[in-house]
């Protein structure tokens, strides 16, 4: 399925009611490099809105939010390993984790590509 | 609402360099150019970084004598200000009446007869100005250069850089400096000097002559330009202390580890602000804390403000810097803790969203500092 945009700078493809979370390439650009990524356990129950990972630059730590409710299933431990692939491949191989939807519902007000290039003004 | 922030000469520059402009000390400052922090970081390591730092506050003292305006300024700062020889340059501290620190400052004796060429922080400016010229007495001014720049070079390859354009930059000592013609740019003060652990050169000059030297420099395949995040982990990994996170009005400089910059003779016979405190701390059982570098176990950064436990995990101080260190490779930070935790090798924990993170004491720099002695 299409990919989807928060305004809180995560990019989130639903496959099977499990949802794959990531930050936008925009985001990891305001980041700057990427030194550290703190991820959730694996089984943690999120909240929408609410800190589920953290990002740390050079500069300064920023959290990441859970987009949707549900459950930690997976996370990609190959950017704790090479924090770098945040900025190579943001929206691509640097996937943080996978959230089993519990509130599917959410999804509906998230923008699509057009809207979140307009959100971030490109 | 907020204040208009300032522009340096170098604004148009940086902007055309595609510099992600930021608000520092109320100016409009580059914080990093698009490689990013970790490649401007290593690219000062090894080979030459140019920095536009025209924020600092520049100023002269003046006086009938330099003797004169050496003896003014020592009734501000601990350091040994009449010995300068000429055309020497001293790091200190301008000192409360209670020890804490002002601000951090570099004081030359001016190629100018009577005068000190100072530079001060950004972000005091202002009230050390004020500071300043309200405790000079009557015959001695300060003399603000608002319309100057400040750029520096900084890296192993600094020094072949400018040789290329004037070849007695060699002749300048660490902590000196030297008036010389480079490219086409006449009488520019430069110091052997910096604030990247690195060897390199400070150039204060006029705004339209910063313009033009900018660019030839930037011309030279060993240069880039660096921002101000990068000279942030620059100056963490050499151990340098930032004003506002590892020195303040509450700081002395003996807390601080900046003993060193206070000659024996002012240790003993003071005549600075701040020098009941400072004996004390200098005495057997008067220094209660201390400042000293941390090194995190693992790969997550500390950031300032994170508490420090000792091994049994009760509070015994702050992380005032911390980060990323590029060239360590890994998370550093710096800190004061009970001096009974001090010593290089003590165990401790740093406290980040609520993970107590073990790390230990190591000695200042992180990074070999090179200067050029």
């Amino acid at each position: 399925m299409s990919v989807k945009f928060t305004e809180e700078h995560e990019w989130i493809t639903v496959e099977g009611g499990v949802a794959t979370v990531g930050i936008t390439t925009h985001a990891a650009e305001q980041l700057g490099d990427v030194v550290f990524v703190d991820l959730p356990a694996i089984g943690k129950k999120v909240e929408k809105g609410k800190e589920a990972a953290v990002v740390e630059s050079v500069k300064a730590a920023s959290e990441v939010y859970a987009p949707i409710d549900g459950e930690i299933v997976a996370v990609n431990t190959a950017i704790a390993d090479e924090p770098s692939l945040v900025n190579s491949d943001a929206e691509g191989g640097a996937w943080f984790m996978k959230i089993k939807i519990a509130n599917p519902s959410q999804l509906d007000s998230m923008m699509d590509r057009a809207a979140y290039d307009k959100f971030v003004g490109k | 609402m907020s204040e208009t922030t300032l522009r340096t000469p170098l604004y148009d520059a940086h902007v055309g360099l595609k510099a992600r402009m930021v608000p520092f000390a109320g100016y409009d400052m580059p914080v990093q150019y698009p490689t990013g922090i970790l490649t401007e970081h290593t690219w000062t390591r090894e080979h030459a970084g140019l920095f536009d730092v025209s924020h600092m506050g520049q100023c002269f003292i003046v006086a009938e004598s330099f003797e004169r305006a050496a003896e003014a300024m020592e009734a501000l700062v601990p350091a040994d200000i009449r010995g300068l020889a000429p055309l020497q340059q001293r790091y200190s501290q301008l000192l409360a009446d209670d020890g804490g620190i002002l601000d951090d400052l570099m004081i030359s004796r001016s190629a100018y007869p009577g005068r000190l060429y100072v530079v001060v922080n950004a972000g005091r400016k202002e009230q050390d100005y004020a500071h300043i010229a309200a405790k000079l007495p009557k015959d001695v001014k300060l003399e603000r250069l608002d319309g100057e720049a400040l750029i520096a070079l900084q890296g192993p390859e600094a020094e072949a850089v400018l040789a290329a354009l004037n070849p007695e930059v060699r002749n300048i000592g660490f902590m000196y400096f030297k008036l010389l013609d480079l490219a086409g740019c006449k009488d520019v003060h430069v110091s052997r000097s910096g604030y990247t652990g690195e060897d390199g050169f400070e150039l204060s000059l006029s705004a339209a002559d910063a313009v033009k030297l900018w660019n030839v420099l930037l011309k030279d395949e060993r240069v880039k330009p660096i921002g101000l995040g990068a000279r942030d982990s620059l100056r963490l990994e050499g151990g340098l202390c930032l004003y506002g996170h590892d020195i303040d009005e509450t700081t002395s400089p003996i807390e601080a580890g900046l003993t060193w910059s206070i000659s024996k003779p002012r240790r003993e016979q003071g005549g600075f602000p701040g020098h009941t405190r400072i004996k004390n701390e200098l005495s057997n059982g008067g220094l209660k804390r201390m400042r000293v570098g941390i090194k995190p176990e693992g790969r997550l950064p500390a950031r300032e403000g994170s508490i420090i436990q000792n091994a049994a995990g009760r509070e015994i101080g702050k992380v005032t810097s911390g980060g990323f260190g590029p060239t360590v490779n890994g998370p550093i930070a710096m800190g004061y803790v009970d001096i009974a935790h001090a010593a290089p090798g003590t165990p401790l924990f740093l406290l980040v969203r609520d993970k107590a993170i073990p790390a230990s004491v190591v000695k200042l720099p992180f990074v070999p500092n090179r200067f050029k002695r």
